[in-house]
């Protein structure tokens, strides 16, 4: 038994020493395994994700076999619950929070036979990819919707953290509001946390009281939607269609939609040609959804936002097309200029015309 | 008929002997859930209970999680005996990481054996003098030390999620709200000691300090005026003891360990401070404290056991498809049953003959 094993480590090293991802060569089914920093009852990220890995399961049957481990803490925890799953004999593994970066690249050292695909994160490795969604499409398209629908000419977004990621959402939101409507305001509220019902509904009723009639979110609960529903606002999904929550408020939404990557990066490790890359999908590679449109929404305006949704997806439109000047009035983007991928994953100031400070 | 006697002495073999049946009944019980979950109850009970204590991995892995459970429950046990409630240990243990933190990233480039002792001074500084807070108001103004040390807990996240943004913020981090990796640079990076157990020099001064506090509970003066004003306050009024120096003690001890706890989390196993820096050691420790029977030894047993359950429970998770909540009840029950045998310390069951 530990003569086999050893052999079995030896030969998976020379494999991974002759540079090929090995995982998947012992026969029988792919294992994948999934690390899920919320419970899967979420609603929001950690259930698109899981969401996911069914499809990966609906796709191969019983060639595949997955597991998951929820709410697995950043850090420490998360560390060890990769070398526990690694050590158990997983080929693929999906660490799908920002927060598993270093303890990934950690543990992807010590497994060079194991590959890893880490959601959102910047660092990779010979066996270690990086993958997440250009939301900054949707939030253009449900931008579009919120620039139209609103009446009092307030829009309110309620923020997480004021990262990279977050700021990208507001700026797009924003500037496809503004496209249609020149009078449009955003109220942002930050709350500091992902998931914190009691706090984005606080932040939901504060907004409302500001007179806010759209309300957007980059939180990942349905307590702004229910909230919305209740004070007769409009609101958008977050992660997933959220419309049972709001029937009458939701008007459309930015949806996660990991299945297909995650079936042709399953697939590669069947067919021995997985390898680190980084992948930064948007609307046309299927990564980023958008929720149906609520009948609140006009004709003329459903099929405007149509219109914008498909020439994303075509690559006929970019989000960020100068002109765009930053906050300060410098210019970021000159006309016609688009901005570029760098520029982008790292962007840390508001575009002209959002009030308020950027918190840093 | 089975009825409840009061014993005249409080059994000393029941003492010992409750946390070993609580243990049995929650595997029992537990096995039962698993079994109706759908899942194989043996192999379950297997994975959370033996598995973490036998393989070589998890035994690494097994004071990484017990250390930081018994340094803060260690603390917490010395207030408890004497009748004073510190519940904001999660509070102490942030605010202690983020002055250990911030000491090791102001040194940042400086090299030198005597910085990691600086940063856990100053961890233990902190941890000190939030856990003082409550004890001023409740020595000025009767406030209740239970409600202000939770409430303290939430303000120090705040502080955490400030300085995280802020100040501490790394600077070559791309914006994310995290601090630079204190574990991954030599000066600041707490160093393995005995990594087999995974102890680490946090590890040994967690065991030393168990030793010191079990001597001052057996054998100091101090530790006989905690016991007795957690008896019998009025017995301790007399004897001289002054309440409000107790309650300092305790909430500065316990916020000492717990901020030292903090520090050796952040340049341990975390390495860097983020918003989701604290875990829930603070209450869990609570916990291991009551486990541990409020006694040195037992807190050193019962926080071994419950990271062992953790680990476990991480592993039986994606091996079994056991769900997280689950493993949370399984804990939740032990702490349940603990309890409920509690009164066999102080009662007998007894066979009631039926009355002619």
């Amino acid at each position: 038994m530990k003569f086999t094993k050893t052999l079995a480590a030896a030969a998976a090293m020379g494999f991974a020493l002759a540079g090929a991802a090995t995982a998947g060569s012992h026969g029988g089914p792919v294992k994948a395994g999934f690390i899920y920093v919320g419970p899967i009852g979420d609603l929001g990220w950690t259930w698109t994700h899981d969401q996911g890995r069914l499809a990966v399961e609906a796709e191969f049957g019983d060639a595949v076999e997955t597991s998951y481990v929820e709410s697995v803490p950043e850090g420490a925890d998360a560390e060890r619950v990769m070398t526990q799953m690694a050590r158990s004999g997983v080929d693929i593994i999906f660490t799908t929070s920002f927060g598993y970066m270093d303890p990934t690249i950690n543990v992807a050292e010590n497994f060079p036979d194991v590959a890893f695909e880490h959601a959102t994160g910047y660092k990779r490795s010979e066996n270690v990819s990086t993958y997440s969604a250009r939301f900054y499409e949707g939030r253009h398209v449900i931008g579009l919707v919120a620039g139209a629908m609103t009446e009092t000419n307030k829009i309110g977004y309620i923020a997480s953290f004021p990262i990279p990621e977050v700021v990208r959402g507001i700026n797009a939101a924003y500037l496809a509001a503004k496209s249609v409507n020149p009078d449009v305001e955003f109220k942002i509220v930050w709350v500091y946390t992902w998931f914190d019902p009691g706090k984005e509904a606080d932040a939901a009723n504060a907004l409302i009281e500001q007179g806010v009639d759209v309300i957007m979110q980059h939180t990942d609960s349905p307590a702004a939607m229910t909230i919305a529903e209740e004070k007769g606002v409009f609101a958008f999904g977050q992660a997933s269609d959220m419309s049972s929550f709001g029937p009458n408020a939701q008007l459309s939404g930015v949806l996660d939609v990991w299945g297909p990557y995650y079936v042709e990066r399953v697939r590669a490790v069947m067919d021995g040609t997985w390898e680190s890359t980084d992948t930064w999908h948007g609307i046309g590679d299927g990564m980023v959804g958008i929720a149906p449109f609520s009948d609140k929404i006009p004709a003329d305006v459903q099929a405007m936002a149509q219109a914008a949704t498909d020439a994303l997806a075509a690559g006929t439109l970019h989000p960020f097309t100068g002109p765009i000047n930053k906050q300060d009035g410098s210019v970021w983007l000159a006309d016609g200029e688009i901005a570029d991928d760098g520029t982008l994953a790292g962007l840390n100031f508001y575009v002209e015309g959002i009030d308020g400070e950027l918190p840093n | 008929m089975l009825m409840l006697e009061q014993r005249p002495q409080p059994s000393k073999t029941m003492l010992y002997l409750t946390p070993v049946m609580a243990v049995l009944a929650t595997m029992l019980v537990g096995g039962m859930l698993f079994w109706a979950m759908g899942i194989d109850p043996f192999r379950a009970i297997y994975l959370l209970f033996v598995d973490p204590f036998v393989d070589s991995y998890n035994l690494s892995q097994l004071f990484v999680k017990a250390s930081p459970l018994i340094l803060i429950a260690m603390g917490l046990s010395i207030g408890f005996r004497a009748g004073v409630w510190n519940i904001g240990a999660e509070g102490q243990f942030i605010i202690g990481a983020i002055c250990g933190g911030a000491v090791g990233l102001a040194l940042w480039g400086s090299t030198g054996w005597w910085i990691l002792p600086l940063m856990a001074l100053a961890a233990a500084l902190g941890g000190a003098l939030w856990g003082l807070i409550p004890a001023v108001l409740k020595i000025k103004f009767n406030a209740n030390e239970i409600l202000v040390s939770l409430m303290l807990v939430y303000v120090a996240g705040n502080l955490l999620a400030e300085m995280v943004q802020g100040v501490l913020r790394a600077p070559d981090g791309m914006g994310f709200p995290e601090s630079r990796n204190l574990g991954r640079n030599d000066p600041t990076a707490l160093p393995d000691v005995f990594p087999a157990l995974g102890i680490d020099a946090g590890g040994v001064v967690m065991l030393i300090l168990l030793a010191m506090a079990f001597f001052l509970l057996q054998k100091h003066a101090l530790g006989f005026q905690i016991k007795l004003t957690g008896d019998s306050p009025r017995a301790a009024r007399f004897a001289g003891v002054k309440p409000g120096v107790i309650i300092a003690v305790c909430l500065g001890i316990s916020g000492a360990a717990a901020g030292l706890a903090g520090m050796f989390e952040l340049t341990g196993a975390a390495g860097k401070l983020t918003i989701d820096f604290p875990l829930g050691y603070g209450f869990t420790a609570i916990i291991v404290a009551f486990l541990g029977r409020l006694n040195p030894v037992g807190i050193l047993l019962a926080g071994v056991v419950l990271a062992g359950t953790y680990i476990g429970g991480e592993n039986a998770q994606f091996m079994l498809q056991l769900p997280a909540a689950a493993v949370t009840v399984f804990q939740g029950m032990m702490l349940f049953f603990l309890l409920g045998f509690e009164i066999l310390i102080n009662y007998r069951v007894k066979r009631m003959r039926r009355a002619v």
